[in-house]
């Protein structure tokens, strides 16, 4: 019994301690970021990537989702003779929720865990520490272009996301199911509001973003610098990015929409 | 045991003074009070056996780590007192050997000693391409720039990070293990390098190994360290000569005498008995 209390409490101090760190590093990190503007070229090849590299994935799963929510959307409309809001149905639920939500997990399983592998593994074979004897800090030269591309490139891909997914409620609507195509436009632009909904969906992918890139180059900044302790950062990269961003999803879908 | 009992003024010509030093890792002593003189333009080898803290000690030269106690004085600042900015710049005029090179993966090889040219200084890229070739010339690598790092051999790989490690001209060098795991050509090739840069760029280096024969046969200055103390220091000839039975049996390598073979442990039928 006591020997679980103190596990539990160390367990806790561990986790603590883990935040505490993870704060200062962003702090150093973060310093760094106006420097950066002066050296884009750094920022601009990792937007290629972690950003440009996603491309393939995201548009494919836009694409797929979209049809999904076509077909979904359709079968329950068609009910209440309402198939002509399709256009709205598809594109609120991915503008909203979907388009920023599954852009940053799938962005979290593809370059999260690309990040923490890369920073792990120069840490594990001494780059890091090279870099820091030739007097250049790591954490700006070499995390916080990540971050800043990170921070950049969610929003971006979510949208696209979002745009594919449209279309592929479109075909799968209009081009499959007979929905009025004109009805299908038109009553998208009349109920997607830019500001409540649209600007709030890239609110939550800037925040996405900004988390998931912040664990990723934490965990691998952290990592133990062994082959093993990189595989265990990668998958806890993936896990905690994913479970924050279904957290904080919840969060902040009760503060902008909940009224 | 140490020849230069710490005089209370070190002559200006040590550009690394260590003194009292303490380092702990939890409980465990990895340096208990030991004192250092680093002469300028020297090769003074640092010499122990694996997990000695050699590479410990390097790092806390180059402030990558902080003593507990003591105080590490490199050209005349005190190591561990500067701020991240003084660090930083005083780090600029050091190099530093890690023990596999530690190329940055990502860069060719003309760009991994670029590096430090192109973060620091502001040269015109024509400047920046003679100095690298200049240095990569000096480690017989000016034909291997296009390679990228997992197409070197280690040996090579550990020339490219010392063009890389002087490509500032620094003041001081320091060497993890450079000689580990080579084959005896690159290791002839590794040892003569260190001698003549040190030489012909009036560098201070640093040099930690346990390859005894090599590490010997350049050495100006030889520190002995074992069990978090300097058990013996002097010219390499005098070490070579050292009364100590510690001493003898690390340089010949013979693997019985003060060292025991084993590892700590209970006796062998009690542990065979509860296993
Ligand atoms: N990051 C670390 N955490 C805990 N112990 C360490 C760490 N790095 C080194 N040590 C311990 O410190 C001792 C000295 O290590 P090191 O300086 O690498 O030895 P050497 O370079 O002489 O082989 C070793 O016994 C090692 O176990
Ligand atoms: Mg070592």
């Amino acid at each position: 019994m006591l020997d679980q209390l103190q596990r539990l409490g160390s367990a806790s101090l561990n986790t603590l301690e883990r935040l505490g760190r993870g704060h200062l590093f962003l702090l150093n990190v973060l310093t760094g970021i106006p420097g950066l503007f002066l050296r884009f070229r750094l920022v601009i090849h990792q937007i290629y990537s972690v950003g440009v590299l996603s491309l393939l994935i995201i548009g494919v799963a836009g694409l797929f989702v979209g049809m999904v929510l076509g077909l979904q959307g359709y079968n329950t409309l068609v009910d209440f003779g309402a198939e002509e809001s399709l256009g709205v149905v598809v594109a609120l639920t991915l503008v909203r929720e979907l388009g920023p939500v599954v852009a940053a997990l799938l962005f979290a399983g593809r370059a999260g865990s690309a990040l923490t592998a890369e920073i792990g593994l120069m840490k594990a074979t001494e780059q890091l520490s090279a870099m820091e004897m030739m007097a250049v800090d790591p954490l700006h030269r070499v995390v916080a272009p990540r971050l800043l591309a990170g921070f950049i490139a969610l929003p971006l891909l979510a949208a696209l996301f979002s745009a594919v997914g449209v279309m592929g409620g479109y075909f799968v609507g209009v081009g499959l199911l007979g929905v009025d195509e004109g009805a299908f436009w038109s009553q998208m632009e009349d109920k997607v509001d830019l500001f409540d909904d649209v600007l709030n969906g890239v609110i939550k992918s800037i925040v996405f973003g900004f988390v998931v890139t912040w664990i990723a180059v934490f965990e691998g900044y952290d990592t133990t610098p062994t082959s093993e302790g990189v595989g265990r950062a990668t998958t806890r990269t993936v896990v905690h990015s994913s479970l924050a961003v279904l957290g904080l999803d919840f969060v902040l879908t009760a503060l902008m929409f909940g009224d | 045991m140490s020849s230069n009992q710490s005089e209370p003024d070190s002559p200006p010509q040590t550009l690394v003074k260590i003194r009292g030093l303490r380092y702990f890792r939890g409980s465990r002593a990895i340096f208990d009070g030991v004192d250092m003189d680093i002469k300028r333009g020297k090769l003074t080898a640092i010499m122990g056996p694996s997990g000695t803290g050699k590479t410990t000690l390097l790092r806390l030269i180059g402030g990558q780590l902080r003593p507990q106690q003591g105080s590490i004085i490199v050209d005349g600042m005190e190591v561990n007192k500067l701020n991240h900015r003084q660090l930083y710049e005083l780090r600029k005029r050091m190099g530093m050997l890690f023990q596999n090179g530690a190329l940055l993966t990502d860069l060719n090889v003309f760009d991994n000693v670029a590096f430090p040219l192109r973060e620091h200084t502001r040269l015109p890229e024509s400047m920046v391409r003679s100095l690298v070739l200049m240095k990569l010339q000096a480690v017989g690598l000016r034909g291997a720039h296009k390679l990228i790092p997992s197409e070197l051999s280690g040996g090579m790989s550990r020339r490219v990070a010392l063009a890389r490690a002087i490509a500032l001209d620094p003041m001081m060098i320091m060497y993890d293990e450079p000689f580990t795991g080579q084959d005896p050509i690159s290791m002839g090739v590794l040892v003569s390098l260190l001698k003549n840069l040190n030489d012909a760029l009036n560098l201070t280096s640093i040099l930690v190994s346990h390859d005894v024969r090599e590490t010997l046969s350049i050495a100006d200055d030889v520190y002995v360290i074992s069990e978090g103390k300097v058990v013996e220091h002097g010219p390499a000839d005098v070490v070579q000569k050292s009364g100590s039975d510690w001493v003898q049996q690390f340089i010949q390598g013979k693997n019985d005498g003060p060292v025991p073979f084993h590892y700590p442990a209970p006796e062998l039928i009690d542990d065979l008995m509860h296993g």
